[in-house]
């Protein structure tokens, strides 16, 4: 497979998550303008930032008030798992030429990942130009429809009367992406250590009541993790 | 947003925008083939349903200003939304369903 054909069968591929990419971030565009940021700002944090979970996340707690360094650290996170994705991506791109890895690591988002881990362990012997060009090519219409549905959202909330009470929408997407991730029963373990714990400790200042919440919930759902294992029940 | 100031907000944005940079790009970039350990990549995966539901939990379940009791129309809408979610598998399904639930219950009892 040359780059050229990997790059068209990643496009193939890549192209229908568009429907999926698209009403999200005009969500997010809608809920960052409601919350008082302007047209810029919001595209602008698109552009920069690539992650519809970690973006609202930021946004909602700086509705809270919440200190700088708290947004930054909760929101960063939530975007962990990108350090995973390119853990696992590393074996299969770690030998391309710097420059695509740093824009490849720019485009990492959910699908991007998704897509391409699926097709390189299926086909671990297909190039490295191959595989690059299969990634850029699975990608290619993600982002721009990503800040496109942001400038589209985010025209739409300034247009939208502040009478009209859109903030129960923020814990609605929310919620929404939470119920697709809930595949085992750890990560339902987590789900809930993570709101009991935020409701045990939301007396704490600076919103840290959420970073210890977080972090007990991360143990559990590992620790349910390797009880299922131990058990046999973990695939 | 009572407090922050315009810079805030830019710096909220340059700050998440390197950070999430440097997460995609550390193994990929600077860090080459090397496996991170297991317990590191069991814990990394729990991530986001770790932040995610707590960040959500008190506009959930705590009462608003003024009453004693959380609001029954939000907690049905947000059940409704994460039971179509785990049903589905499909984002925007669990969306539509949970902003559809909202508008129905707030006209059938608000009004």
């Amino acid at each position: 497979m040359t780059p050229g054909q990997a790059f068209w069968a990643g496009l193939k591929i890549g192209a229908p998550f568009v429907l999926v990419v698209a009403p999200f971030g005009a969500v997010f565009g809608v809920v960052a303008t409601e919350a008082g940021l302007d047209i810029v700002q919001t595209l602008v944090f698109s552009i920069a930032v690539i992650a519809g979970a970690a973006q609202l996340t930021a946004v909602e707690l700086m509705v809270q008030d919440a200190p700088t360094l708290i947004v930054l650290l909760t929101a960063l996170a939530v975007n962990l798992r990108m350090a995973m994705y390119s853990a696992s991506l590393a074996p299969h791109l770690g030998a391309a030429p710097v420059w695509q890895r740093a824009l490849m690591s720019y485009l990492m988002v959910d699908q991007a990942y998704a897509i391409g881990v699926q097709q390189f362990e299926q086909h671990p012997d297909m190039p490295v130009g191959a595989k690059v060009g299969y990634f850029f090519g699975a990608v290619i219409l993600l982002c721009p429809t990503w800040y496109l549905a942001t400038l589209a959202g985010a025209l739409l909330g300034t247009a939208i009367p502040p009478s009209l009470p859109v903030g129960f929408a923020v814990p609605i997407a929310f919620l929404a992406l939470i119920g697709p991730m809930l595949r085992t029963l750890a990560h339902m373990v987590a789900a809930f250590v993570s709101v009991v714990g935020a409701l045990i400790f939301a007396f704490v200042p600076y919103n840290l009541g959420l970073m210890i919440a977080a972090i007990l919930a991360m143990g559990a759902g590992a620790l349910v993790e390797l009880w299922l294992i131990r058990r046999g029940r973990w695939s | 947003m009572s407090q922050q100031s315009q810079g805030t907000i830019w710096l909220v944005i340059a700050g998440l925008g390197i950070g999430s940079f440097l997460l995609r790009f550390s193994f990929l970039g600077l860090i080459g083939k090397r496996q991170l350990p297991g317990w590191a990549l069991r814990l990394l995966r729990y991530t986001p349903v770790a932040v995610i539901p707590g960040l959500m939990a008190p506009q959930i379940f705590l009462p608003a200003d003024g009453s004693t009791l959380p609001d029954p129309i939000k907690l049905a809408a947000a059940a409704i939304t994460v039971a179509v979610g785990v049903w589905s598998r499909n984002v925007i399904a669990a969306m539509a369903a949970g902003v559809s639930a909202l508008a129905v219950l707030i006209w059938l009892f608000q009004s």
